[in-house]
């Protein structure tokens, strides 16, 4: 067995990590194969069909849905309440509780997805959820707080350590973007559409106010705190240093507010605002990077756990592509450098270069270790681990080095003049010189959509297995006892 | 004292400020941090926390 836990399936609630652990993978299979269909359409438009709820402008939002908060979202709800339970030692407060926050995300990620095939949407990047469904999101998440810090409150250790500090900026910071960047007012009150309650340079501010902090407490917070409790975990050795941990989490919560007007450079924003921004942007490299140092540090003196170990590989490429997109995200915020990369397709580049390279794999690796525990097994198949890991890499590879090209390249020939002072090329020279890239793009997203399939067969025979060897320990039990009252 | 509430109400005073504290709070966190030996190991006795499950679960599984 991986580790003695009868006890500990009793003692905590592993029932709602499950079924969270589970819907993250059944999320991630949906939303990866939908970026890779919507990729696929963008190289060939014939794959729209001509059907409005698969054209790309519907079928996006359900794959940044379906991935963020569908795969993402579901995957922190799962090692949050794993973790917590775990590092203070005590049961998650509540069942039915845990249970509610289970149901009410699951059916808000299905109304949301139902309802952008069919054109119902606020039309604000990653919160593109009409009011009936904001409001549903609202009580879930209040009650996945009321979870947490009750579970907190239980403790048995004095300390809360630091990984739960992160899953509860997580939770705060996307309560207070939730609710700010929601304000709308209904048509009517049985009407799906609504209007924003800020207008023009303000709607979009708060727009990207809350977009950036949804990358940077939803997509990052969170998911350091799942690096803080499960690459330790993983490599059998403690945190490299505890009190870096502790500036990286402040640093990074004082410092993350501040820099969403970056997205909105050159535009009606005024320019101290976007000059700010970029600053704030800068600095956060560095608790950025000294987070990533103390994660990958960790494994200092024990770096052979990467040849014999494949959730390793998972964990420590994470956290090289979190320093990566990290560099990457302060360079793209300088406003001479974003005057060539906004509005091509190195933004979306970078973007991925995070979603896949950090948050995938980081989720990936950390499910690979608790799955296991979970159902208190082991891994059906550590090769099939290594091939997932190998066939996400290439993908993200591919994915984030076309787009580099196909944005960089966009770049240049939109903003190309000629001797007179005319742009040297038309659109559609842009998007035929896009076409191959794209291709790239997409057949790295196929490659990523297979790891993840090779995953759900793993895990899928890791459960099998678990339940087999569960029905194989009661017979035994059952004959034992049958054998006693002989 | 109401012209002092009159001073910070104003946001060109109040950002400025909150800006200030926030940042003498952040130095006042790395100076807590990084200084005094007993803080030093107990802050970084934390970093065992996840494992002291373990610990538990294997004394009582060789307990049963």
């Amino acid at each position: 067995m991986a580790h003695g836990s009868s006890v500990a399936v009793e003692q905590y609630n592993y029932d709602i990590v499950k079924k969270f652990a589970i819907m993250a993978l059944v999320w991630g299979v949906f939303g990866m194969s939908v970026g890779t269909w919507i990729a696929s359409e963008l190289a060939f438009p014939v794959l729209n069909f001509d059907i409005p709820q698969i054209t790309f402008g519907r079928f996006r939002p359900v794959h940044t849905t379906s991935v963020i908060f569908g795969f993402g979202g579901n995957a922190l709800f799962a090692t949050s309440y794993y973790v917590v339970q775990r590092t203070c030692q005590t049961r998650l407060y509540g069942d039915l509780l845990p249970k509610f926050t289970f149901w009410g995300w699951q059916l808000a990620l299905l109304l949301g997805v139902v309802g952008y095939m069919n054109g119902v949407t606020q039309a604000r990047e990653y919160a593109e959820f009409e009011w009936p469904v904001d409001l549903l999101i609202t009580v879930v998440w209040v009650a996945y707080a009321v979870v947490f810090v009750q579970t907190l409150r239980r403790r048995s250790q004095p300390h809360i350590y630091v990984a739960n500090w992160f899953y509860m900026a997580f939770i705060l910071a996307t309560a207070l973007l939730h609710i700010f960047n929601n304000l709308a007012v209904p048509v009517d009150l049985f009407s799906t559409k609504s209007y924003s309650l800020f207008s023009g340079v303000q709607d979009a501010m708060t727009q990207w106010w809350y977009g950036h902090n949804a990358v940077g407490f939803f997509l990052t917070a969170a998911f350091l705190g799942m690096m803080y409790y499960f690459v330790p975990k993983q490599a059998g050795r403690p945190i490299y240093s505890y009190r870096l941990s502790i500036v990286h989490f402040w640093a990074l919560s004082f410092m993350y507010m501040w820099v969403g007007a970056h997205h909105l450079h050159w535009t009606a924003l005024p320019d101290w605002t976007s000059s700010l921004a970029a600053t704030f942007s800068i600095m956060l490299l560095m608790p950025s990077w000294g987070g990533m140092i103390n994660g990958i540090m960790t494994l200092s003196g024990a770096w052979d756990k990467l040849r014999s170990d494949p959730i390793m590989l998972f964990l420590i490429a994470s956290l090289s592509f979190y320093g990566m997109s990290t560099f990457e995200g302060p360079l793209m915020s300088l406003k001479s450098v974003n005057a060539l990369s906004h509005y091509t397709d190195w933004t979306v580049g970078h973007v991925h270069s995070g979603a896949l390279g950090w948050v995938a794999l980081v989720s990936f690796g950390s499910m690979y270790h608790m799955i296991p525990r979970l159902y208190d097994t082991k891994l059906w198949s550590q090769r099939l681990v290594y091939a997932h890991f190998w066939l996400a890499t290439i993908g993200i590879v591919l994915y984030i080095t076309s787009m580099w090209v196909s944005g960089i390249g966009q770049g240049l020939m939109l903003r190309a003049f000629d001797d007179f002072g005319n742009l040297a090329y038309t659109f559609i020279e842009t998007v035929t010189f896009m076409h191959w890239p794209l291709v790239a793009r997409a057949l790295g997203g196929a490659f990523f959509v297979s790891g993840i399939l090779v995953m759900v067969f793993n895990i899928t025979m890791t459960i099998r297995t678990a339940r087999q060897e569960q029905a194989a320990i009661e017979a035994k039990i059952a004959a034992k006892l049958a054998r006693a009252g002989a | 004292m109401t012209e002092l509430l009159a001073w910070l109400g104003q946001p060109e005073h109040s950002k400025p400020l909150a800006l200030v504290i926030f940042f003498l709070i952040f130095v006042g966190i790395l100076v807590y941090v990084f200084t005094g030996k007993g803080r030093k190991q107990r802050l970084e006795s934390y970093k065992y926390i996840p494992f002291a499950d373990d610990e538990r679960e294997q004394k009582e599984t060789d307990n049963e």
